[in-house]
């Protein structure tokens, strides 16, 4: 493993030709591209493109056919991959928030670090309490997940996702099963990590907030990137027909 | 009028005498267990019904037999006087109805501690453990019970050498243990289809979350899976409490037995009605409470779910 030799001025995720598939159906066919650190990157496309798979590889959920994924360096699909060390880094979010539904919202902040990086209690439950003040559930900590809103379990699931203390944050379609209401206070909560540096990788369907948040979009269509390009440029000068048609479609 | 509001006759009713009228609940294509079974095809009112004709029948005996100057013992009478062996046992030894439930208590336990490893078995990685916990599963989930009865008070020896002295283990101990068998497979089973139905989320997020395999087992869906676990487990410790007269058949002196034996002692068979109903009645108080309380438990969850 060559993590030592990774620099900031390097791509802190890169993606070199990944190939994925499900048995005989191939998911993804070549996909390439980079993120650099505190990048706000979104990927949009229309359903079964193969976006959400292709953020759960970042992170080692699902594993790739060929190709290459590094993250700071680290080839994430070698054999000797330490997961451990891949998922502190990497934290991720996801459509169905996930959270434990027997815990509270501070236990489930807290479990991870404890448990996992067997962090002393008192200061995981400072840190803790600031995170739930920062997705603004301070008041919230000792509900359970049942009690909670969609927005306001996917918040908790945010903070328990930095809770770890991730160099990089993934989003798949984080929004999609919220409530039109509920949806605004998830991405402002997004847009916040951003502005405060966090490298985001979004898969989503927001493409008012893609558009506002984004450094790059990456456009995907059956398995592979067909056009990226800065938020500007992306939506207003699309040059391949079938972003433009999909853009019709949505916008 | 708010009442007539409420019976208007498109709303859906929580309590109708038409079965297309009450709200659609999906059966989950879930096994019938106990519960459900007392629930559709056994209405409370019918215990009672019979609990209320036994004492009329037993009441009208004893005023029949005085009218009539009868020298004999009436039914309640031979029932008095067989109560006390047929609920404790013979004075010098450990039998009755009180070693049915003794029986079904130690069999529960142990088949629920052997049942959950074997069930956490089932989920392993590791591909032999795996195969053969299912394989101990299927056994006795599938074997009856009266066979396996059988099968372990002949296999099991009779007494144990222990630092040179001499054990006897007694019969009601091996049929126990024979008992607890398919406990354990039924408990397995229950504890894997728990596993089964927590959401797949659970594990990504865990996993993404960097806990180990064992870690979310153990902290995220074991946890879990205990509340949906507690109503089929005591569906199990019902039948099992029912069917501990089984051992009679071993000759362990349980409240079967003692019932044969106080039959055969009196020799008159219009006791064998009678006597047999007295038995059935206690294991009724036993398990229907049990029954009725896992029922409570099953819409509580199903509620907070």
């Amino acid at each position: 493993m060559n993590t030592t030799n990774w620099t900031p001025d390097q791509p802190i995720v890169s993606l070199r030709d990944v190939h994925k598939s499900f048995g005989k159906l191939e998911v993804l066919m070549g996909v390439s591209l980079d993120v650099m650190k505190g990048e706000v990157i979104c990927i949009i496309g229309p359903s079964g493109s193969g976006k959400s798979t292709l953020i759960r590889c970042i992170n080692a959920l699902n594993d790739i056919q060929a190709g290459s994924i590094t993250v700071e360096g680290q080839e994430v699909h070698a054999p000797d991959l330490d997961k451990l060390e891949l998922r502190k880094k990497v934290g991720m979010v996801f459509q169905q928030y996930n959270l434990f539904p027997h815990k509270t919202a501070l236990e489930n902040v807290m479990m991870a670090p404890i448990k996992v990086l067997k962090q002393n209690r008192t200061e995981v439950e400072v840190f803790a309490r600031e995170l739930m003040k920062k997705v603004r559930l301070e008041d919230k900590e000792d509900s359970y997940p049942g009690e909670l809103s969609g927005g306001q379990q996917q918040r908790v699931a945010i903070a328990r996702s930095l809770a770890m203390r991730p160099n990089i944050m993934l989003f798949d379609e984080v929004t999609a099963a919220l409530d039109p209401e509920t949806v605004k206070e998830v991405l402002v909560t997004i847009k916040e990590l951003a502005a405060d540096g966090m490298t985001c990788i979004l898969v989503t369907h927001e493409m008012g907030f893609a558009r506002e948040v984004a450094d790059h979009i990456y456009f995907t269509d059956r398995g592979v990137i067909v056009e990226h390009g800065p938020p500007d440029t992306f939506f207003d000068r699309a040059s391949d027909p079938r972003t433009r048609e999909f853009l019709s479609q949505i916008l | 009028m708010k009442h007539q509001k409420n019976k208007s006759l498109f709303k859906v009713e929580k309590s109708s005498d038409f079965a297309v009228m009450l709200p659609y609940t999906p059966s989950g294509g879930g096994a019938w267990n106990v519960s459900d079974m007392l629930r559709y095809s056994f209405k409370p009112q019918m215990g009672w019904l019979l609990f209320g004709l036994l004492g009329i029948w037993l009441f009208a005996d004893t005023a029949i037999a005085q009218v009539q100057g009868d020298a004999e013992q009436t039914i309640l009478q031979t029932l008095i006087k067989w109560t006390p062996l047929m609920f404790f046992g013979a004075p010098n030894e450990f039998g009755g109805f009180i070693l049915n439930i003794a029986v079904s208590f130690i069999a529960m336990a142990m088949g629920t501690f052997m049942g959950l490893w074997l069930g956490i078995g089932q989920v392993s990685t590791n591909h032999w453990i795996k195969r053969i916990s299912w394989a101990v599963t299927q056994l006795f989930r599938n074997s009856p019970w009266l066979v396996l009865l059988f099968y372990f008070m002949l296999l099991l020896p009779f007494t144990v050498k222990i630092g040179g002295v001499q054990y006897d283990i007694p019969g009601w101990l091996k049929a126990t243990f024979a008992l607890s068998l398919p406990i354990m497979a039924n408990v397995s089973e229950i504890l894997r289809g728990a596993i089964a139905s927590i959401p797949t989320g659970q594990w990504e997020s865990a996993e993404s979350l960097a806990y180990s395999r064992t870690q979310t087992l153990w902290l995220i869906i074991l946890p879990q899976c205990v509340k949906r676990m507690i109503p089929p487990w005591m569906n199990w410790y019902c039948i099992l409490t029912m069917s501990t007269p089984l051992i009679s058949i071993l000759g362990v002196s349980d409240g079967m037995t003692l019932t044969q034996d106080a039959l055969a002692a009196e020799g008159r068979s219009e006791f064998l009605i009678p006597m047999y109903l007295w038995l059935m009645s206690w294991f009724f108080i036993y398990s229907y409470p049990i029954a009725q309380w896992t029922q409570r438990l099953e819409r509580r969850f199903a509620v907070n779910n």
